[in-house]
C-alpha cells in the first residue's frame, strides 16, 4: 500500500530466524523501489534477535539510498527489548501510520 | 557470489550434512548451515545432539562421521537449522576409568566450552526443571553488533579510579527504580550515576554463565535457599549470565551486554570483567557433568596420580592453565572478550593458579601469563592479578609479569588497614604503600599496584569500622568460611548503635581510609556501595545471599549523602592532581630544582619523619613542580596521616610567595567542612602549623 510517495508495510505474528528471511527479501525489495517506507508493528507479538537485525538492515539499506524509514506502533516488550539493546536509537519511532505520514511524508 | 562448497555431502536421518571446518571451536554460522566443532582427545565417538529451545527430549541425534574428525576435532556442518530456535549438545563416549584420569559418560549430555550463549537459567532465580537432560544449554548466536566505530577506551592506568561491582546488587533493590532490575540494562540506567561519582572504570564480578543454584543449602536463620550470587563458578566462559540479560527471552543477551560496554565508554567508562579461569562449576567427584569432565577430564583439570582432583581453588577442582589446549581456550577467550565485547580489562580471580604447571607446582616462567601478556589482540588490555591463589601460592609483589600484570594488591589492603586502626610500628610500610609499594614493584612502576581497602571477599568500608569480627552465621557454614585477618577495628561497639561519639569515629576512619586510598599512588579501587557507607551488617563473605545484604540500597545516597560528597570530592580531587598519578615511582630527588623533592617525608616538625615503632603519624609534600616527571606543573599537595589517638600540631613546609595552603580535606571537621571541590578550598590563615585531630587525615593543596 502506498500513502503519497511513502510505501506501507504491515507485518503480522511472529518475527524470528525463520520469518524473518522472508520479511528481509520483501521488505528489501520495498526499500529499493521506495526510498521512504514505513513499516507497521503493531501486530507483531514476538520480535526475536533475527527479526531485529532485519530492521537494522534495512535501515542500512535505505540510509544508503538516502530515504527514510520509521517504525510504527512497535508493541512496548519489543521496543523494550530494541532499547536496551541499542537498536532502537538507529530507527524513527512513532505511536502510529498518521503520525508516520506526517514524519516523512 | 556464492562458494562452491555449501552443498551437502552426507545425510543423517534426512539431515543433510558436509565435513565441518575444525576452527573455529563452537557452533558458527555458515552459509545454508551452521558448522560445529568440538576437540577431545581422549574421546572414541562424539554424536551431536540437537534440541528445541528448552525442549527436554532432542529431535535428533547426529553422530560425528569418521571422515568428520580431523585430528583430535570433531567438525561437521548441519544445514537447514533455524539456530534461534535450536539448542546443542555433544554425547561423547570414551574411556570411564577415573584412576587414570578419565571420566566420559555418553548417557550424559555435555555443553560445547566454547558456546557463545548458554540458555537453562534464562531469568535469575526462575524454577528449573530438576530432570533436564541437558540444564546448561549451548545455543547458536551471531556476533554482528553494531558498534558505530566504538572501541576500547585505552585510558592510562594511573588517571583510572576503578569501581568493582556485581551486576545484579547494583540495581536489583526496588529502590534503584530501573525498567529492568537487576541486568545488564538496569546498569545502563545507573550510568549517570557512575559519571557523577566521579569512577571511570567499571570492574564487573563475574558476568560469564553461571548456576545460581549451584548450592543445595539453606540460610539457617530463615531457610531461604543460599545462592551462588557472586558466580565465581564459571559454566562457559565465552557466554555471559543470561539471567544478568533482560532480553534473554529474545536470545538478545549478547547484545545487552555490548549495548552496555558501548554506553560506558561513551561516557568515558572502561569495563573490566572479573574472569574466573582457575576452575569451574563442575566441581569434584560429587559434582555435575556440564562440560570439562565429559569432554576430556584429564585435559581440562589438574589430577593427583590417583585421579582425584587437585583443590588449589578451594571450590573442588582447578583448571589445568599450563596444558596447551587449556591455554589455547583461556587465550580465545579473552580474545574473543575483546574483539566482540571491547572489553578493556580483565582482573585475573586467584591468578596465582595460572602459574601452576600440571603437577600444581609453581612454574618459574608460566607459559599461560606469558602468552597472555604477549598476546597481540590483549596488546592494550589490562590484566590484573589477583597474585594468591587457595593453595597456599601467595605472589602480591613476585607475580611474573613480563612489564603487563599489574597486581591486587593484597598488602596495601592490609597494611592501610592496620595502620588506620592504630597498630604499632606501620608508618614505615605505609610510606611505601603510598608511593604505590616501591618495596614490592621496584622494577615495575606504581601502575602495577591496584589499591584496595576493601573489595567484594571481606567487610565493606562501613563494617571495617564497625566490626572486629566476622558475622557470617547466615552462610550456613558454622562461621569457619571467610577471613579471620580482616585488621578491622569497631570503635568501642560491635556493629549497629546509636552512640554519638562511636559513630563520629567511625565515621572519620571511614574517611580516613577513603583519602589515604585515594591520595597514594597506583590505582585505587572502591566497593561498589563504600561510597554511600553499605553495610553487610559484619557478614565478610556474602557470596551466597541475593538480598539486601549484597544490593545497592539507592536510598543511602540520601540518607549518607555526606559519605557520598566526601567520596566524590576525594575523587574530583585525585582526578585534579597529576601529582597524585605518577607513572613511574618517586625518585626522593630535587630533579627541578624547585627546593623539594618530588616527595619528601615529614613529622610534626619539618624533615622529621618519626619512623619508629612508636610513631602513629606521618606527612608527605607531594611537590607539584614534578608532576608528570618534570613535564607538568601541578599544585603541591601536603598530606597529614594522623591515626595516633591524640590531636596534634603538625609544621607546614614553607611555599613560595605565590603560593599558599589551602585546605582540601580534613576528616575531623563535620559534612560539609571535611571536604572542599577543587578550586573551592579555604585559604589556611596560619600557613606555618597546623592542629590535626585525632585519628584524621588532612590534605592541604598549596597553589
Amino acid at each position: 500500500m502506498n500513502i503519497g510517495d511513502v510505501k506501507v508495510l504491515s507485518v503480522d505474528g511472529r518475527v524470528d530466524a525463520t520469518t524473518a528471511q522472508q520479511l528481509q527479501g520483501t521488505v528489501l525489495d520495498s526499500a529499493h523501489n521506495s526510498p521512504k517506507l514505513l513499516i507497521d508493528l503493531s501486530k507483531v507479538d514476538y520480535m526475536s534477535s533475527a527479526g531485529l537485525r532485519v530492521m537494522l538492515l534495512l535501515h542500512r539499506e535505505i540510509q544508503e539510498n538516502n530515504g527514510r524509514v520509521v517504525l510504527v506502533g512497535i508493541q512496548e516488550r519489543i521496543r523494550d527489548a530494541m532499547e536496551i539493546t541499542g537498536f532502537l536509537k538507529h530507527f524513527a519511532v512513532v505511536p502510529d501510520v498518521q503520525a508516520g505520514i506526517e514524519m516523512i511524508g | 557470489m556464492q562458494r562452491i562448497d555449501t552443498y551437502p555431502t552426507h545425510e543423517f536421518n534426512g539431515y543433510k550434512l558436509r565435513p565441518g571446518k575444525p576452527e573455529p571451536f563452537g557452533a558458527t554460522l555458515v552459509p545454508g548451515g551452521i558448522n560445529f566443532a568440538i576437540y577431545s582427545s581422549h574421546a572414541t565417538a562424539c554424536v551431536l545432539v540437537l534440541f528445541e529451545k528448552g525442549a527436554k527430549e532432542p529431535f535428533i541425534e547426529i553422530p560425528f562421521f569418521e571422515e568428520f574428525l580431523i585430528g583430535d576435532v570433531y567438525a561437521m556442518i548441519v544445514f537447514d537449522l533455524n539456530y534461534e530456535n535450536l539448542e546443542y549438545g555433544f554425547r561423547i563416549d570414551g574411556p570411564h576409568d577415573p584412576k587414570n584420569g578419565h571420566r566420559f559418560n555418553p548417557y550424559q549430555i555435555v555443553m560445547d566450552p566454547y558456546a557463545r550463549q548458554i540458555g537453562g537459567r534464562d531469568l535469575w532465580g526462575a524454577p528449573y526443571d530438576d530432570d533436564d537432560p541437558y540444564p546448561h544449554r549451548a545455543q547458536v548466536m551471531v556476533d554482528d553488533f553494531d558498534w558505530e566505530g566504538d572501541k576500547p577506551l585505552n585510558i592510562p592506568i594511573e588517571d583510572l579510579i576503578v569501581y568493582e561491582m556485581h551486576v545484579r546488587g547494583f540495581t536489583q533493590d526496588p529502590s534503584s527504580k530501573v525498567k529492568s532490575p537487576g541486568t545488564f540494562a538496569g546498569l545502563v540506567e545507573k550510568i549517570p550515576y557512575l559519571k557523577d561519582l566521579g569512577v571511570n572504570c567499571i570492574e564487573l564480578m563475574p558476568i560469564f554463565e553461571f548456576d545460581e543454584f549451584e548450592y543445595d543449602r539453606v540460610n539457617p536463620k530463615t531457610g531461604e535457599r543460599l545462592m551462588n550470587y557472586w558466580g565465581y563458578s564459571t559454566v562457559g566462559f565465552f557466554a555471559p549470565k543470561s539471567g544478568y540479560a533482560a532480553t534473554s527471552p529474545f536470545g538478545m543477551q549478547a547484545d545487552e551486554l555490548k549495548n552496555l560496554i558501548k554506553e560506558c565508554h561513551n561516557n568515558g567508562i572502561e569495563v573490566w570483567l572479573d574472569v574466573v579461569f582457575n576452575h569451574t562449576a563442575e566441581g569434584n567427584e560429587e559434582g555435575p557433568t556440564i562440560s570439562f569432565r565429559g569432554i576430556d577430564n584429564k585435559t581440562y583439570y589438574l589430577l593427583t596420580p590417583e585421579g582425584h582432583y587437585y583443590n588449589f581453588s578451594g571450590t573442588g577442582n582447578t583448571l589445568n592453565c599450563n596444558h596447551p589446549i587449556v591455554r589455547m581456550m583461556v587465550r580465545d577467550c579473552l580474545r574473543y572478550w575483546v574483539s566482540e565485547y571491547h572489553i578493556d580489562g580483565f582482573r585475573f580471580d586467584l591468578a596465582s593458579i595460572l602459574g601452576r604447571d600440571q603437577n600444581g607446582a609453581p612454574l618459574p616462567n608460566p607459559p599461560l601469563l606469558e602468552m597472555l601478556a604477549y598476546d597481540p589482540i590483549l596488546a592494550n588490555s589490562k590484566l590484573i592479578a589477583e597474585a594468591w591463589d587457595a593453595g597456599g601460592l601467595y605472589q602480591v609483589g613476585s607475580f611474573p609479569a613480563y612489564g603487563r600484570w599489574a597486581e591486587w594488591n593484597g598488602k596495601y589492603r592490609d597494611d592501610i588497614r592496620k595502620f588506620v586502626k592504630g597498630d604499632r610500628g606501620m608508618v614505615g610500610v605505609v610510606s611505601t604503600r603510598v608511593q604505590g609499594s616501591p618495596d614490592l614493584y621496584a622494577d615495575r612502576g606504581p601502575t602495577s599496584s591496584v589499591n584496595f581497602i576493601t573489595a567484594h571477599d571481606g567487610f565493606t568500608l562501613w563494617d571495617l569500622v564497625s566490626y572486629n569480627n566476622k558475622h557470617n552465621y547466615a552462610n550456613g557454614e558454622d562461621g569457619r568460611d571467610g577471613t579471620n585477618e580482616n585488621y578491622s577495628w569497631n570503635c568501642g561497639w560491635e556493629g549497629e548503635t546509636d552512640n554519638p561519639e562511636i559513630l563520629a569515629l567511625r565515621e572519620r576512619q571511614f574517611k580516613n581510609f577513603l583519602t589515604i586510598l585515594m591520595m597514594s599512588q597506583g590505582v585505587p579501587m572502591l566497593l561498589m556501595g563504600d561510597e554511600v557507607g553499605h553495610t553487610k551488617r559484619g557478614n565478610n563473605n556474602t557470596y551466597c545471599h541475593d538480598n539486601e545484604l549484597n544490593w545497592f540500597d539507592w536510598r543511602l545516597i540520601r540518607s549518607n549523602r555526606h559519605l557520598y560528597r566526601f567520596t566524590r570530592n576525594l575523587i574530583k580531587l585525585r582526578k585534579k592532581h597529576h601529582i597524585l598519578r605518577t607513572r613511574k615511582f618517586f625518585e626522593h630527588q630535587d630533579y627541578m630544582g624547585s627546593g623539594y623533592p618530588d616527595i619528601s617525608f615529614h613529622g610534626t616538625k619539618l624533615w622529621q619523619p618519626d619512623w619508629s615503632d612508636n610513631s602513629y603519624s606521618l606527612a608527605f609534600l607531594l611537590c607539584g613542580r614534578h608532576a608528570g616527571e618534570g613535564f607538568d606543573v601541578d599544585d603541591y599537595v601536603y598530606v597529614i596521616l594522623n591515626a595516633y589517638w591524640e590531636t596534634l600540631w603538625f609544621d607546614l613546609p614553607p611555599l613560595s610567595e605565590d603560593r599558599k595552603w589551602r585546605v582540601s580535606v580534613n576528616t575531623m571537621m563535620a559534612s560539609p567542612k571535611d571536604c572542599y571541590s577543587p578550586g573551592r578550598e579555604p585559604l589556611l590563615k596560619n600557613q606555618e602549623q597546623l592542629m590535626v585531630g585525632d585519628r584524621s587525615v588532612v590534605v592541604l593543596v598549596g597553589r
